[in-house]
C-alpha cells in the first residue's frame, strides 16, 4: 500500500452512512465500492460480485463483509473472497481515513 | 415471579418437544423443571439405529445440550428417577429425595421394553435396545465379534441385527411369525425383505420360539435355545420384542391407567393437573411407538398450556419406513386389506419389487411398498387427506410422477426416485447429488444449513419440501426440523414469537438494544435478522421507532426493485388499476426521455418501467409525478379491482371504488411479508379475490371477506372470513385483520402461513367475534399510517441524496 502513490481524496468519512456504502465510479474500469463498518471502518472492493456480477455497493454490510443484493453472497473486506462455503473473489482496493476525508487508491 | 411451575417427568423425545413447542408460543410462562432418568441431555431416539450401523456418532443425536436447557431456565435433574408423584401436595420426588412442586406435571416417561419371561432373561449378555446405554453395550460387544442372537423381527429386531452385523458379528434373527415384519408387511414383501438381508449374511428362524437362554457357567449367555430343541450359541442377546407403555410411575399415583396412561383430546390424564404424550400415552386405546404421532401430541399440548386453546388431538395415521441402508420398505394403513376392500397389486420378485395398495370405498386405506418406496409419501397423503380416488385410479400403481400435471409442487416425495444429476432448485441449478454429498460430507443436519451451503431452497423456497425430504433420505430417520431450528438466523437462539415479545414487552425500540437485550452472537446482525428486527420495531412502535435504511433490502432502501444487470424497476401506483390519459402521456413522455428499456404493464393491474439507471430513479420520479407503488416492498402491494357495478352487467358493488379506496387507506403499510389485495363485484371474481390475502367479493346483500389466499409458490385458496353490509365495514374488518397479522406475523410469514399457525379461529376471535378488540386493531393501523410520507416524493426533495449520488470519476 505504501509504495503506491496515486492516493486520491474521494470523500468525507460523514458521507458514507454507518454500515453502508458509496460508488466510485471510474473513467476505466469497473465501479469501486466503499464501505463503512459500525467502527468506522473504510474498505474499498471492485462493485463487482465474484459470482454473477451483483453491484455489492447495493447489499447490506454485516461486520465485515457485505451481502450481495442479487444472490445473498457474503463477500469479506478483508480480502475482497466470498465466505464459506462460496468462492471467488473481487478485487480490494487501498482505502485510508486521515482526518475525516477518506483517501483511495485504485489498483 | 408468581410464574406457574411445571414438571417434566422424563427428559425424552416426546417430553423436551413440548417444551419447544410451549417455549415457541410462550417462551415464559412457566417455571420449568426436568427429571431425566438417563444421565444425557435430550437426544434423538430413533438414530440409535444409524448409530449402532456405524454411520452417526452418539454426538450428532443429540437434539438438545445442556447449554439449551439453560438457556431457558430450565432447572435440570439427570440421572434422576423420578419415583413418586404426590398429587395432594403437588410434589414430584425423584430417586434421590429432589423435590419439586408442580402446578401442572407431563408425564412422558416413554416405553419399557418387554423382556420374555424365559429362564435366563437376567443373563450377563442380554440386552434390550432401547437407549444409549444398550447401544453402548452392543458396541462394546460387537468390539471382539462373536454370534449374536436377536429375538424379535420387527423394525427394532431388525436394525439392531443390521447394525451388529455390520460390527462383524455373525447375527441370528430368531423370530414368532412366519415373516419378518408381520405387522408392517404381508407376506410377499416381508419375503423378499427376508432374502435381501439373507444375501447380507443374516440367519433366520421363524416360526420359532424362544424357550431358554443358556448359562455359560459364569452368569454370562452361552446361547438360545429354541422350543424345537434347536440351540444357537451367542455371547449376546437383544430382546426386540415389543414395547409396552412406562405408567409404574402414573399408577402407583392413582392415575387411571390401561396399557397406557389414560389421555383425552388435550393430552389430559383423570387428573386434570397432569398430561401426558408419547410412548406412555393411550389416546382412544391407542399407545404410539412412532415419533410422528408424538410431535402432533407436542403441538397440541403446548397449546393448552400456552393458554386456553381449542385444539385437539384427534390420533394420528402411521407409516413406517426400516433403517436399513440400501433397503426400500414402506408401509402405512390397512395393508393387509379384508372385508370390503380391494387390492392392487404389482408384484415382479425377480426384480426385488413388489407393491401393494388396498382400496376401500374409492379411497385409498393402506400401502405396502417394497423395493422402491419412492411414492410412499404420496400414497400416505392420499390416506390422509381420505381422497376420492376416482379416475386415478387407474394410474395409482404407476405413482405420483403419473400425477403431477395437478399436483405442482406438493409432490414431495419424488426424491427417492430423483437421480443425482436430477434439478432440484431451480433458480440456483441445484442438482440432488450436490445436496446429498454436501449433507454427507459436512455433516449438514437443517435446511438453514443446507441453504447455506449449497444454495439449494435460498431463494423462493419453493423446493424447501425437497430438500427436507433428501435431508430426510440421506440422515435416514424421521427427521424433522423443530421449533428449536426455527430461531430467527444464526445470529441468536431466539426465535421470532420471543423477538416480538420482547421488543413489545420491553419497550425495545432500536436494533442495538434488541441485540443487546437478547445477547445477539454478531456484532450488526446479518441479511436475515436486521430487515427482521427493523419490521419489528416499526410495527411495534409506529413514530417511536426509527426506521433503519442500512438494515433494508436494497429494494425498500432505494424504492425500486433491483434488476439482474443491477438496473432497477419503477412501478408507480395506480389505485385499483385505474388511470387516465395524463398519466399514461407522462409515463410514455419518462420512457422517452430516460431511454426505458421495457415498459411492461404487470400482473398486479399497473405498468412498470424496467431497466431504470439508478442514477435516473430520482429524476423518473420527479417527471411520473406519481406515487411509489411499493412493488418492491414487505408492504401493501396492489388492491387488484374487476370493473364492477358501474359498468358490468352483473355487478353487484362498485368494486372499483371499494379497491381504489382500500388502497388509498393502505397506502405505505409495511408488513410482515407482502399483501395484496383483491375486489370483485360479484362472485364470478375477475379480479381473483380467492387467492389474494385479503379478497373481498361483492355480493347483492353486501360484501364477502375472504382471507389468506395466495397466488405465488404454492397456490393457496383463501378462506372465508366474513360477511358485512357497508364499504366502512370492508374498510373496518379488512383493517383490523392486515392490523393483526403485521402486530403477530414472523418475518417472512405471509397471511396463508400467519393463519397456518395460529389458526383462522384465533383471527376471528380476534377479528369478529371481539368488537372492541376489531374497534382498537383498526385504530392501531390508521395511526401507524397516518402521517407517512410517500418515499419518492420525500427522495425528489432531497432526502437520502447520496444514497442515488455517484462519488468523482477517477
Ligand atoms: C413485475 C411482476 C411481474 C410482471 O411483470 O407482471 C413481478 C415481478 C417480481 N416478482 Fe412477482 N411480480 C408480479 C406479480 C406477481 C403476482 C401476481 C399478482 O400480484 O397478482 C404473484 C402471485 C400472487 C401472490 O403474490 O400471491 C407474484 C408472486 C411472486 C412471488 C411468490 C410470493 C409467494 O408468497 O409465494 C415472489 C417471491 C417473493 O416475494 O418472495 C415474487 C417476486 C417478484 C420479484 C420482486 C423478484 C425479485 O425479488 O426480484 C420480481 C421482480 C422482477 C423485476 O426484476 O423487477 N413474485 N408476483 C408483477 C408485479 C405486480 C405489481 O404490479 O406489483
Ligand atoms: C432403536 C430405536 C429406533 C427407533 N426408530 C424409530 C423410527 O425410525 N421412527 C420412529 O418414528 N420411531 C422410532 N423409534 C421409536 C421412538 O424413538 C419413540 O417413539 C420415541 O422416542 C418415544 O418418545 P417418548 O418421549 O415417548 O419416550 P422416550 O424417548 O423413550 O423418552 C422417555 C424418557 O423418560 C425417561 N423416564 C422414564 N421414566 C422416568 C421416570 N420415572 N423419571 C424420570 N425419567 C423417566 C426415560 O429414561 C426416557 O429417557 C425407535 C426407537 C428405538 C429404541
Ligand atoms: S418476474 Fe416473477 S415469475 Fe418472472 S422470473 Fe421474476 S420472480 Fe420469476
Ligand atoms: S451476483 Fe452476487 S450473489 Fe449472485
Amino acid at each position: 500500500m505504501e509504495a503506491n502513490n496515486n492516493w486520491k481524496a474521494v470523500c468525507a468519512l460523514a458521507d458514507i452512512p454507518k454500515l453502508g456504502s458509496r460508488v466510485v465510479r471510474r473513467a476505466a474500469g469497473d465501479d469501486i465500492a466503499l464501505f463503512r463498518t459500525e467502527t468506522d471502518a473504510v474498505f474499498a472492493l471492485t462493485d463487482r460480485c465474484p459470482h454473477k456480477g451483483g453491484p455489492l455497493s447495493q447489499g447490506l454490510v454485516v461486520g465485515e463483509a457485505v451481502v450481495c443484493p442479487l444472490h445473498g453472497w457474503a463477500i469479506q473486506f478483508s480480502d475482497g473472497h466470498a465466505c464459506a462455503p462460496d468462492e471467488g473473489c473481487t478485487g480490494k482496493h487501498p482505502v485510508k481515513v486521515v482526518d475525516g476525508v477518506v483517501w483511495l487508491s485504485p489498483v | 415471579m408468581d410464574r406457574k411451575k411445571l414438571v417434566l417427568i422424563g427428559n425424552g423425545m416426546a417430553g423436551v418437544r413440548a417444551l419447544e413447542e410451549l417455549f415457541a408460543l410462550v417462551p415464559d410462562a412457566y417455571d420449568v423443571t426436568v427429571f431425566g432418568a438417563e444421565p444425557h441431555p435430550n437426544y434423538n431416539r430413533i438414530l440409535l439405529s444409524p448409530v449402532l450401523a456405524g454411520e452417526q456418532d452418539f454426538d450428532d443425536i443429540v437434539l438438545n445440550d445442556l447449554a439449551w436447557y439453560a438457556e431457558h431456565n430450565i432447572r435440570l435433574h439427570l440421572n434422576c428417577k423420578v419415583e413418586q408423584i404426590d398429587r395432594e401436595n403437588r410434589v414430584v420426588r425423584g430417586q434421590d429425595g429432589t423435590e419439586a412442586p408442580y402446578d401442572v406435571a407431563i408425564l412422558a416417561t416413554g416405553s419399557q421394553p418387554v423382556i420374555l419371561p424365559v429362564p435366563g432373561k437376567e443373563l450377563s449378555g442380554v440386552l434390550a435396545y432401547r437407549d444409549i446405554a444398550d447401544t453402548q453395550a452392543m458396541m462394546d460387544a460387537a468390539a471382539t465379534g462373536g454370534d449374536a442372537v436377536v429375538i424379535g423381527g420387527g423394525l427394532l429386531g431388525l436394525e439392531a441385527a443390521n447394525g451388529l452385523m455390520k460390527r462383524g458379528m455373525k447375527v441370528t434373527v430368531v423370530h414368532l411369525g412366519r415373516w419378518l415384519l408381520e405387522r408392517q408387511l404381508d407376506e410377499t414383501a416381508g419375503r423378499l425383505l427376508e432374502d435381501s438381508l439373507a444375501a447380507r449374511g443374516m440367519d433366520f428362524c421363524l416360526e420359532a420360539q424362544t424357550e431358554s437362554i443358556v448359562d455359560d457357567g459364569a452368569g454370562r449367555v452361552a446361547g438360545v435355545k429354541l422350543a424345537d430343541g434347536r440351540f444357537l450359541p451367542a455371547k449376546l442377546v437383544v430382546m426386540a420384542v415389543g414395547i409396552r407403555p412406562d405408567t409404574a410411575l402414573a399408577e402407583a399415583a392413582g392415575l387411571a391407567c390401561n396399557r397406557g396412561v389414560v389421555v383425552d383430546d388435550t393430552l389430559r390424564t383423570s387428573d386434570p393437573s397432569i398430561y401426558a404424550l408419547g410412548e406412555c400415552a393411550n389416546h382412544r386405546g391407542v399407545a404410539y411407538g412412532l415419533v410422528a404421532p408424538l410431535y402432533e401430541m407436542a403441538k397440541v399440548l403446548a397449546q393448552h398450556l400456552a393458554g386456553p386453546s381449542e385444539a385437539a388431538y384427534q390420533g394420528s395415521l402411521l407409516s413406517t419406513k426400516l433403517k436399513v441402508t440400501g433397503i426400500e420398505l414402506f408401509s402405512a394403513g390397512d395393508f393387509m386389506g379384508g372385508e370390503g376392500c380391494e387390492d392392487i397389486v404389482l408384484s415382479d420378485p425377480a426384480a426385488g419389487l413388489y407393491k401393494r395398495l388396498v382400496i376401500k370405498d374409492d379411497k385409498l386405506v393402506g400401502a405396502c411398498l417394497y423395493g422402491d418406496s419412492a411414492d410412499g409419501g404420496w400414497y400416505f397423503k392420499l390416506m390422509r387427506e381420505g381422497r376420492e380416488l376416482a379416475e386415478t385410479r387407474d394410474r395409482l400403481m404407476f405413482g405420483e410422477a403419473f400425477h403431477l400435471g395437478d399436483a405442482g409442487h406438493q409432490g414431495m416425495s419424488r426424491v427417492a426416485a430423483m437421480a443425482d444429476g436430477d434439478e432440484v432448485c431451480g433458480c440456483n441449478g441445484v442438482c440432488k447429488g450436490t445436496i446429498v454429498k454436501a449433507i454427507a460430507e459436512q455433516g449438514l443436519m437443517s435446511v438453514d444449513a443446507v441453504k447455506k451451503h449449497t444454495k439449494a431452497a435460498s431463494s423462493c423456497g419453493s423446493c424447501t419440501g425437497l430438500v427436507e425430504q433428501i435431508l430426510l433420505n440421506t440422515l435416514g430417520s424421521d427427521f424433522q426440523e423443530s421449533p428449536k431450528t426455527r430461531a430467527v438466523c444464526g445470529c441468536t437462539e431466539h426465535t421470532h414469537g420471543e423477538v416480538r415479545a420482547a421488543i413489545r414487552d420491553r419497550h425495545l425500540t432500536t436494533i442495538p438494544d434488541v441485540m443487546r437485550a437478547m445477547n445477539w452472537r454478531t456484532p450488526n446482525g446479518c441479511a436475515s435478522c436486521r430487515p427482521a428486527l427493523n419490521y419489528y420495531l416499526v410495527s411495534t412502535w409506529p413514530r417511536e421507532a426509527v426506521d433503519d435504511p442500512q438494515s433494508r433490502f436494497v429494494n425498500e432502501r432505494v424504492h425500486a426493485n433491483i434488476q439482474k444487470d443491477g438496473t432497477f424497476s419503477v412501478i408507480p401506483q395506480m389505485k385499483g388499476g385505474v388511470t387516465n390519459a395524463d398519466e399514461l402521456r407522462r409515463i410514455a413522455d419518462v420512457a422517452d426521455k430516460y431511454q426505458i428499456p421495457m415498459v411492461k404493464v404487470t400482473g398486479g393491474q399497473r405498468i412498470d418501467l424496467l431497466g431504470v439507471k439508478k442514477d435516473d430513479l430520482v429524476n423518473v420520479w420527479k417527471d411520473l409525478g406519481m406515487k411509489s407503488g411499493y412493488a418492491y416492498g414487505k408492504s401493501i402491494r396492489t388492491v387488484k379491482t374487476c370493473v364492477g357495478s358501474e359498468f358490468c352487467r352483473f355487478g353487484t358493488q362498485n368494486s372499483t371504488q371499494m379497491g381504489i379506496d382500500l388502497e388509498t387507506m393502505l397506502g405505505r403499510m409495511w408488513s410482515p411479508h407482502k399483501v395484496k389485495l383483491a375486489v370483485s363485484g360479484c362472485p364470478r371474481n375477475c379480479a381473483e379475490s380467492g387467492i389474494k390475502d385479503v379478497g373481498i367479493i361483492g355480493v347483492d346483500s353486501g360484501w364477502e371477506l375472504y382471507v389468506g389466499g395466495n397466488g405465488g409458490i404454492k397456490t393457496e385458496v383463501a378462506q372465508f372470513f366474513v360477511k358485512v353490509k357497508t364499504a366502512d365495514e370492508v374498510r373496518e374488518y379488512a383493517g383490523a385483520f392486515l392490523q393483526l397479522y403485521r402486530e403477530e406475523g414472523f418475518y417472512l410469514e405471509r397471511t396463508v402461513h400467519y393463519l397456518a399457525r395460529v389458526g383462522l379461529e384465533h383471527a376471528k376471535a380476534k377479528v369478529i367475534d371481539d368488537a372492541e378488540n376489531r374497534k382498537a386493531l383498526y385504530e392501531r393501523l390508521l395511526f401507524s399510517l397516518d402521517g407517512l410520507p410517500d418515499p419518492w416524493e420525500e427522495r425528489v426533495e432531497g432526502a437520502q441524496q447520496h444514497e442515488f449520488k455517484t462519488l468523482e470519476v477517477l
